[in-house]
């Protein structure tokens, strides 16, 4: 570390923070934890995204991008907790696993 | 900027901050605390933001991620119920299959991080984004930009007709061999429903 913060730090933290949202994904069984999972890959992509645009020198497309991803992160959230709410109007649980009606 | 010790001390603080949140989200049992846990994650990525110069990001991140989103999921957790039960709030399965996918997918991404030459300009200006950000919105972005807003408006209607409740239609009755979990989670109002359904 005689170098200071360097590159590799920002991009192994948004790797942690992209495999911690990867396991919230993958374990999760209600629907609301894997769109909080969603939510951190998202930010980990971010913090990437930020980090070239500081290290690498062009600035602002690494930022606009950036600020497209959680304008889209809205959007989807909203979407998806709107279909999480339908489903549980109906169903009574938000468990992913009952929510098998449309399965053969 | 960030070669100083004092960069490295809050780098390292915001960081372990922002990983402790997330691993809280990841691995805690009740869904509130998931739900909690990620306004202080996504606040330390507004940090994280912040030491890399992107000001006007941290600001969004704040207003839209922490203001909204985090907001918006914890009403929906509030508007669907078991929360009080943390056994079935945050069910989790296959701990193992997945801690050995997400350390498979780390161990290849670490890899690959670490060995790219990655390309880095000579010199890091910092410097106030506002202003920059905002002409290219309006410069090359300007297409992306107004995209964006009709998706924005598309997911706004979506969303609304999507969740409004059909007040003639009865909600499905959950049968009980099928959703064996559903009616002991819900237990008293799934049977209420199955009911109104039946009669």
């Amino acid at each position: 570390m005689g170098d200071g913060i360097t590159l590799n730090h920002f991009l192994v933290l948004g790797l942690i923070l992209f495999l911690l949202g990867s396991y919230c994904v993958l374990t999760r069984r209600n629907a609301i934890g894997i769109l909080m999972g969603i939510e951190l890959i998202l930010n980990a992509a971010n913090i990437n995204y930020l980090a070239f645009a500081y290290f690498g020198g062009a600035r602002y497309d690494g930022q606009i991008f950036a600020i497209f991803v959680i304008m889209l992160a809205a959007a989807e959230a909203v979407i998806g907790l709107a279909v999480i709410l339908a489903i549980y109007q109906n169903l009574r649980t938000i468990d992913v696993d009952a929510a098998e009606t449309l399965s053969g | 900027m960030l070669n100083s010790l004092a960069a490295q001390i809050i780098f390292y603080f915001i960081a372990a901050i922002t990983v402790g949140f997330a691993a809280l989200v990841a691995f805690s049992r009740n869904i509130v605390y998931s739900a909690f846990a990620l306004v202080g994650a996504l606040t330390g990525v507004a940090g994280i933001y912040i030491l890399l110069a992107a000001d006007f990001v941290a600001m969004v991140q704040v207003l839209l991620y922490v203001g909204g989103i985090v907001v918006l999921t914890l009403f929906a957790v509030m508007l669907t119920q078991g929360i009080g039960d943390v056994a079935v709030s945050n069910r989790a399965a296959g701990r193992f299959a997945g801690l050995s996918v997400i350390a498979l997918a780390g161990a290849v991404m670490l890899y690959a991080t670490l060995r790219t030459p990655w390309h880095l300009a000579t010199k890091v200006s910092v410097s106030a984004t506002t202003y920059g950000v905002g002409n290219a919105f309006l410069g090359a972005y300007v297409l992306p930009f107004e995209v964006a807003s009709l998706v924005l408006l598309a997911a706004l209607i979506g969303a609304v007709v999507i969740s409004r409740q059909d007040p003639g239609q009865a909600p499905l009755a959950p049968s009980a061999d099928k959703f064996s979990d559903a009616d002991k989670l819900s237990g008293k109002t799934a049977g209420a429903s199955a009911k109104k359904a039946g009669s």
